[in-house]
């Protein structure tokens, strides 16, 4: 269906993604169970941040699944609200995972090759060949990527790549009790997920609305997109993100026209004026 | 909110205040190559200058520091990894997405040039049949050392710049210009220290020209980046950028005044070569404070959607 090949392979397959649908989310965290099962992750240290239901607080090395929990009150019209007091408070649970974005920060600036595109469309970490040197962790525009201190490489997500060349659902996906968290072709996911945001639309729910899935966004879209019911950074998402690179030439370009300042200033220092 | 009440000017929501994107986790070692890179580059033009125009201690002296500056950047770099014993993982692929790989190859480039340039002032050291050939070579590697540090001395711009880190991202095209001022008056700074005044002339100029440079960049970072302005003149960031402007006058002014004392021209030298590491470590802090206030990537975004809907 999607038949990107964004790795350039030879005998790419559909591009595989995650659809987070979190309107039906129940905030179990099975997903991020499973993930660490699945994929031997170790603890994220035992903290209580006291923030909701929440004790992992966001995506990191040790931590490839995150279930967000918001509480807040239920967005009601401002009459209604002036007449009967503030309304009922509700819950806003989110399961976050890494995007694997069409153009990844991570991937672009990766100067080992150890990040990699898959077959699957999925960016992967080849921990064999990463060095630590960090250059993918601020080059993420959604903060997913990671250090691990005792470790010194770089982990993140892998969309289950060993499962899915199996062709098994990734862990996650296949512990959600609620199908909230969706696993298949990213074109099929899409059209999937404009079907689910009309219905709400049609079911009175109007702040339904789709995160990630816009290939003409920022990151030429994501392989790991979500439905949300609010604005994406009141669940830690940026609004706009935008991949780094995607002004690479124009870096390039001004530190050009820095360098040859520079040579020019040399010319001019040694060629110019008194001793 | 909390952090509503706490910033009643920017309006904007988060995840209980957390950083949206994560904070760049190199230590201060990343900072101190961005100043002994710099160094390095700007020795080596130093020695090209000074070797084409007749100005043997201006040679000795960049060649010499170019080398050591160079094994000090190497130091870092490695020492930074998160496993320092694969840097030669580095060495596996050519990846021009990544300023990082494309500056280890400058790097490793320059160093062989830079080393063949060091080494050659041994020369005289050497057994007669020997002298020639290490000298041909070194001045060969010390006109290639000069040929690269341009972009030596700017790629770490491209390399702070080539994130999601708001602050670095948005100063892209004013970094390059802080970079290459501040290895210019580094380079000038080892001429203005090692030379007697009759062969600091043109470190003199250097310094003034790179003092131009790097000051400009930094107030175009300081003042036109909106909100991402902030983080280069609050806190530790602030305060090292306005010690690096406070250094670099002082050093043009003694470059400038004290032609005839060699005291004066070593301690402005010295002021040059502090000028330029307080301004890196400034410009490295700044970048990192605005990864870990969610405001910074969230409101320029809110206010890049507003400014494309609206
Ligand atoms: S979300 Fe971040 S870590 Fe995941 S693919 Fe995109 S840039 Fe890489
Ligand atoms: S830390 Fe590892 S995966 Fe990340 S950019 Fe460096 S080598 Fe690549």
């Amino acid at each position: 269906m999607t038949a990107d090949n964004l790795g350039g392979w030879p005998d790419p397959q559909p591009r595989m993604g995650f659809f987070t649908d979190t309107s039906v989310c129940i905030g179990c965290k099975a997903c991020e169970v499973a993930c660490k099962e699945w994929n031997a992750v170790p603890d994220d240290g035992f903290e209580l941040l006291g923030h909701s239901y929440d004790n992992t607080g966001g995506l990191s090395a040790n931590s490839w699944r995150h279930v967000a929990f918001i509480e807040q009150p239920v967005p009601t019209d401002v009459l209604a609200e002036a007449e009967a007091g503030p309304g009922d408070m509700r819950w806003l649970m989110m399961s976050n995972v890494c995007k694997h974005c069409t153009h990844a920060g991570c991937l672009d600036v990766c100067p080992t090759g150890s990040l990699f595109r898959t077959e699957f469309g999925t960016v992967v970490v080849q921990e064999d060949i990463c060095n630590g040197c960090g250059y993918c962790i601020p080059a993420c525009p959604y903060g997913v990527i990671d250090q691990r201190k005792d470790d010194g490489r770089a982990w993140k997500c892998t969309l289950c790549y060993d499962r899915v060349g199996d062709g098994l659902t990734p862990a996650c996906a296949q512990a959600c009790p609620t199908r909230s968290i969706q696993f298949g072709e990213v074109g099929e996911l899409r059209e999937r997920a404009a079907a689910r945001v009309e219905a709400l639309h049609g079911q009175g729910v109007g702040e339904a609305r789709l995160y990630g899935h816009d290939p003409d966004d920022g990151v030429g879209g994501n392989g790991a997109f979500f439905l949300l019911l609010d604005e994406p950074e009141v669940y830690g998402l940026p609004p706009d993100p935008i991949v780094p690179t995607r002004d690479l030439p124009a870096m390039w370009r001004r530190a050009g026209l820095a360098g040859l300042a520079m040579a020019a200033a040399v010319v001019v220092s040694f060629l110019g004026g008194r001793p | 909110m909390k952090e509503r009440a706490m910033v009643p000017e920017a309006d904007f929501r988060s995840y209980y205040g957390r950083p949206v994107v994560r904070p760049p986790v190199w230590r201060h070692d990343i900072a101190a190559y961005l100043f002994t890179g710099g160094l390095a580059a700007g020795s080596a033009l130093l020695a090209a200058g000074g070797d084409a125009t007749g100005r043997p201690a201006l040679r000795r002296a960049g060649r010499t520091t170019a080398l050591g500056a160079l094994i000090a950047s190497t130091y870092f770099l490695i020492n930074d990894l998160g496993r320092p014993s694969r840097f030669h993982h580095m060495l596996r692929v050519a990846k021009p997405t990544s300023p990082m790989s494309t500056g280890t190859w400058i790097l490793s480039a320059f160093g062989g040039a830079a080393g063949a340039a060091a080494v050659a002032e041994a020369a005289p050291l050497l057994p007669g049949p020997l002298r020639r050939p290490v000298t041909v070579l070194g001045t060969a590697g010390q006109y290639g050392a000069a040929a690269l540090a341009p972009a030596l001395a700017t790629y770490t711009a491209v390399l702070l710049a080539d994130t999601a880190t708001p602050s670095w991202h948005a100063a892209y095209p004013d970094l390059p210009l802080i970079f290459a001022g501040s290895a210019l008056a580094s380079g000038a700074g080892v001429g203005l220290i090692a030379a007697p005044p009759a062969q600091t002339g043109p470190a003199r100029r250097m310094a003034v020209l790179g003092a131009a440079l790097e000051l400009y960049g930094a107030h175009r970072v300081e003042t036109s980046k909106g909100i991402l302005s902030e983080p280069y003149t609050t806190g530790r960031a602030g305060r090292l950028l306005r010690a690096g402007r406070t250094l670099t006058a002082l050093g043009v002014a003694g470059a400038l005044l004290g032609r005839r004392s060699r005291v004066v021209s070593a301690l402005s030298g010295a002021s040059l070569l502090a000028a330029a590491l307080a301004t890196r470590f400034g410009i490295f802090d700044g970048g990192v404070a605005s990864a870990k206030d969610p405001r910074y990537t969230i409101v320029p975004q809110r206010e890049r959607l507003a400014g494309s809907s609206g």
